[in-house]
């Protein structure tokens, strides 16, 4: 049997310790964030969120177990079909589920309930890898390029039904995936040159100095460039159309849903409402500022504790860690992160397969946009959006689907010298 | 090209890394707005109000003490309602007041407490207490209020009140914020900085509701507060109350003193008011209400009216000539009625019948003697030079300045330089004749009663005397009240001096104060009648007894009484019996001065 081949010193240990770790200090932070002083509840005890986190944690060692012992092909295997039952539960939620501030998120019984859209991105990678592995697909032909954003964009539709826009904003992390399996770069400098331009048409208060800066640009670029007919009309067109994306984007933030305008507003002026929208990102901000270089220690800060950050468990759980463990405490944190994001890049790359480093890059592509911007939204440096801290926040559906992603992958990883080279 | 990708992957992450550090920095690190902010979001001060010290009499009787009162507090987050009607009754407002209440509230902060009903009586308290529990968002905040046993020496006492804006921009201490009670005006406010204590302290965290959460870091910041150091008044409460009784429906002063230390037993100005009528709830209303009265019952007549000084001034001037020894106790002068008027008596007269009569054409032909001493040639110049010589005399008997007294916006009175009148006439172009009012106490000049009451216990004493005050000791500590009421100051006129001076004023009640004289009591006093251009003069007299052994000094003034043997030195010869024996042996003279008529 192969399965008994498989070596337990083959795992990588570096990545589980760093899981572990991160899930340790997620737990005390959850308990920080929702101890009273007042009560003084033990960390164990299941009325309070830490007592049910750790209910949470030894489930998901249960199914670390479960994952470690099945066989490596299986996921291989089950691709597409988990992928299918996601889509369908996906397009089921809104009938089945229960309605809380306005969106269907969770099905299930009772107390027992599930996310689909958590469990939805480890199908959409295990599809997307499925799906890419053959050696002739090429992400810089047209055809494959549509092909790929198809896959991507079928739960990307579905969940933005629910309506859910922060984790299907998560499915854009694909790109990441994208770009190491070779879709051109023209793409990426595109993208961030729209983004760029975006967000200087929002944060200056006069477009006309933005469409001023372009029209010099584009000056520059064609006194420098071969002054041909066909390159001044280019860069002419180029520039007509950055002026005019200047000008439309106000226009279509205006059609935004109120709420999400109001998100965006904020980030460039937390102070515009600083008791409304601004709460958030302001409370937040006051709790990680007010931590210092080493923090107020553990358990005694006052602002994540006495619910001036709302969602402080969840979504905010970072507030936490800032006030009481200060600058210091989030450098450990952050470097955890960058140290397994980077631990995982190395790990990809070593993998003999096509199916298991676009697995793996997927894997990477997630926790990186959870990390960069459930962090950023914190600190006021994006606007607030509705993802978890991966391992860290409260919440069973969160923490499984981010086990199940990474122990997947780390299975892949430990049975890589069973597989046959077929690098496309 | 794809080899490279990866390393881009990388590199990206640690410069998302070191971008979140980099920001993590600048809010953490570099700035500090967010630790306040924080506290300000969580920590709250509360302060705990200092026990203001307690006022006692000089025999330890209780003059003011504080009285807890209980203001309602809102916070309008927490605040429902329920049935209105019960409501409004419970508390006893009407619809408009709760909604502009809550409205108020509202506005100050949805989420912080702020006072809804201010300072509810005992009683009221008492009936909504066990209610309180059925209305979330109201609680009771206990303060306390001044609170007087016997409603007596309101002016001497003065009163508390909120802090102005004025008097915070004045404070350079710091120690006042906004909403503070502070005292206004009597020894509240001479002895505030004793009597208001230390303020304390308490930090205690907040949840976002405003939900108490305990102290701050177990309390480790709190202050306790310190209460304030009590007074131990030199007012005698019962010839205090005494006094009060005998000038009920007139208005004029009384000052009490003993002459050997200066404390002031009695300070009476009428008309009065009851000082619990200036504390609490009522403060403003009553305040207003006193204020706005033609009889002016806030004024503090002991020290801010100022009266000429009248015949009781010749006193001073007999002193000054037998000290500068123009006059010896065998000048004589005839009462030449064609220099000033004067009423029919023996003349010529020598220096004691001229006190004993009150003799004006006397003092207008001693006080030239002792203005034109022939100093200088020139008339001009020789007045001058005399007036200022005598100016410096008349001021060492605490007369033309302010005494000093502890109690605020005393008035000094005056006693005019050569300065006034070049001002007035020009310079050389006045001389005694232009000023000889002064002789008999008239003219420019201006005293007060407390002054008036600092004579007479000069001339007990023989020739100095303490800066007359209110205050006996501190926390029962004598030696803690201000040095300069331990300090004797002579007023440069030899004590042998006084003999014939004391005696000439027993001698003078037989004359002018009959009503005045007791059995077994030796009284020395003089009679004075303040001119009043505006209408029936003012009735004056000061005393002192028993002339041998000296234990009160007295000045009362009793204003449109007419002449100063009547009402005043019927007064003061009760409020001198009564502090003496602790008992009145003559019902029909105080029925005499309760009934008050006094012109007829």
């Amino acid at each position: 049997m192969r399965e008994k081949d498989i070596n337990i010193n083959r795992v990588d240990w570096i990545t589980v310790m760093i899981y572990f770790v991160l899930v340790m200090i997620g737990w005390f932070n959850i308990y920080a964030a929702v101890y009273d002083g007042q009560v003084n509840k033990s960390i164990f005890d299941t009325s309070i969120n830490s007592g049910i986190q750790l209910v949470w944690i030894g489930t998901a060692i249960a199914i670390i177990i479960v994952i470690m012992a099945a066989d490596y092909r299986l996921f291989e295997n089950l691709a597409i079909p988990i992928y299918l039952v996601m889509l369908v539960l996906l397009l089921l939620t809104p009938f089945l589920g229960k309605e809380v501030n306005g969106q269907i998120l969770t099905i299930g019984f009772g107390s027992f309930r599930i996310q689909p859209g958590e469990f939805a991105k480890f199908a959409t990678a295990l599809a997307l890898a499925k799906f890419m592995e053959r050696p002739t697909f090429d992400l810089s032909k047209t055809k494959y390029q549509l092909q790929a954003f198809g896959v991507l964009l079928l739960p990307i539709v579905l969940i933005i039904l629910q309506p859910d826009t922060g984790t299907a904003m998560v499915y854009f992390s694909m790109l990441i995936m994208f770009y190491r399996e070779g879709l051109p770069q023209k793409f990426y400098v595109l993208g961030i040159g729209i983004i760029a331009i975006a967000l200087l048409a929002l944060g200056i208060e006069n477009n006309l100095y933005l469409a001023g800066a372009i029209v010099v640009i584009v000056a520059i670029l064609i006194m420098m460039g071969k002054k041909t007919p066909q390159q001044i009309i280019a860069f002419s067109v180029i520039g007509i159309a950055l002026i005019a994306f200047t000008y439309s984007l106000d226009f279509v933030v205006s059609k935004l849903p109120e709420h999400q305008q109001n998100r965006i507003m904020v980030l460039f002026n937390p102070d515009l409402d600083p008791l409304g929208v601004g709460w958030n990102v302001t409370q937040s901000k006051i709790a990680i500022g007010s931590g210092g270089l080493a923090g107020k220690g553990y358990l005694q800060g006052t602002q994540t504790k006495f619910d001036f950050v709302p969602e402080q468990h969840t979504d905010f759980i970072f507030c936490t860690l800032g006030e009481e463990f200060g600058w210091l405490g989030s450098f450990v944190v952050i470097s955890l992160f960058v140290a397994m994001i980077t631990r995982l890049v190395l790990m990809a790359e070593r993998q003999k397969n096509r199916f298991n480093r676009i697995y793996g890059y997927c894997v990477i592509s997630i926790l990186m946009f959870h990390f960069m911007i459930n962090i950023a939204m914190t600190i006021g440096l994006f606007p607030v959006v509705g993802i978890p801290l991966p391992f860290f926040s409260y919440g069973g559906s969160s923490l499984w689907s981010f086990t199940i992603l990474l122990f997947v992958f780390i299975k892949m990883d430990s049975a890589r010298a069973l597989q046959l080279g077929r690098m496309g | 090209m794809n080899d490279q990708r990866p390393v881009v992957i990388i590199i990206f992450v640690f410069l998302i890394g070191l971008v979140l550090l980099t920001k993590l920095f600048m809010i953490q690190v570099m700035d500090d707005s967010f630790i306040r902010k924080a506290e300000r979001n969580a920590i709250q001060r509360v302060v705990d109000h200092p026990y203001r010290g307690l006022v006692y009499d000089r025999n330890g009787k209780l003059l003011v003490y504080n009285n807890p009162i209980f203001d309602l507090m809102i916070v309008p987050k927490e605040f429902e309602v329920g049935d209105t009607t019960r409501f409004l009754n419970l508390f006893g407002i009407t619809k408009e007041h709760l909604i502009e209440s809550y409205q108020a509230a509202r506005k100050y902060s949805y989420v912080k407490p702020s006072t809804f009903i201010k300072q509810i009586s005992t009683n009221d308290f008492a009936k909504i207490q066990d209610f309180l529990i059925d209305y979330p968002g109201l609680f009771i905040m206990t303060r306390s209020v001044r609170s007087y046993p016997e409603p007596v020496a309101s002016h001497a006492l003065g009163y508390i009140g909120e802090i102005s804006g004025r008097q915070l921009e004045l404070d350079s201490s710091g120690y006042y914020v906004q909403g503070d009670y502070v005292g206004l005006s009597g020894m509240e406010r001479f002895y505030e900085d004793e009597m208001r204590g230390k303020k304390g302290v308490k930090y205690k965290m907040v949840n976002v509701r405003g939900i108490d959460k305990g102290p701050f870091k177990d309390g480790e910041y709190d202050t306790a507060s310190v209460a304030g150091h009590n007074i131990n008044s030199s007012i005698d409460m019962e010839l205090q109350k005494y006094g009060e009784l005998l000038m009920q429906g007139k208005t004029g002063s009384v000052v009490a003193i003993e002459p050997k230390t200066g404390e002031i037993l009695s300070m009476i100005s009428a008309p009065f008011y009851d000082p619990n009528s200036l504390t609490g709830a009522e403060f403003s209303k009553s305040y207003r209400a006193l204020n706005s009265l033609e009889t002016k019952p806030l004024f503090n007549r002991p020290i801010m009216a100022t009266y000429p000084p009248g015949s009781i001034f010749k006193i001073v001037q007999s002193l000054i000539g037998l000290q500068e020894g123009i006059l010896t106790p065998e000048t004589t002068f005839a009462c030449n009625k064609s220099l000033v008027a004067c009423h029919n008596h023996p003349s010529p007269v020598n220096l004691f019948g001229a006190i004993r009569n009150s003799c004006n054409p006397y003092y207008h032909q001693a006080f030239r003697q002792i203005i034109n001493q022939e100093v200088s040639s020139n008339t001009y110049k020789d007045t001058e030079i005399g007036l200022n010589a005598w100016r410096d005399r008349v001021l060492k008997f605490g007369l033309g300045g302010k005494l000093g007294v502890d109690m605020p916006n005393e008035k000094g009175g005056d006693v005019p330089s050569s300065k006034y009148y070049d001002h007035f006439y020009g310079n050389g172009r006045w001389k005694y004749s232009t000023i000889y009012s002064l002789s008999i106490g008239q003219g420019e000049l201006l005293v007060t009663p407390l002054q008036m009451a600092n004579l007479a216990a000069i001339f007990a004493n023989k020739g100095y005397y303490y800066t007359p005050h209110l205050v006996k000791a501190i926390d029962g500590d004598k030696s803690r009240i201000p040095q300069e009421y331990l300090t004797k100051h002579q007023v440069g006129v030899d004590a042998h001096h006084f003999d014939m001076v004391q005696d000439a004023m027993v001698q003078a009640l037989y004359g002018t104060a009959q009503r005045a004289i007791m059995k077994d009591i030796q009284i020395a006093g003089k009679t004075g009648t303040a001119q009043n251009p505006h209408g029936e003069d003012h009735s004056v007299f000061i005393a002192f007894a028993p002339k041998d052994n000296p234990q009160i000094a007295i000045a009362v003034y009793v204003e449109n009484a007419g002449w100063g043997g009547r009402a005043a030195a019927s007064t003061a010869s009760l409020m001198i019996e009564k502090y003496l024996k602790d008992s009145i042996s003559r019902p029909d003279l105080e029925k005499y001065v309760i009934t008050g008529n006094f012109i007829y």
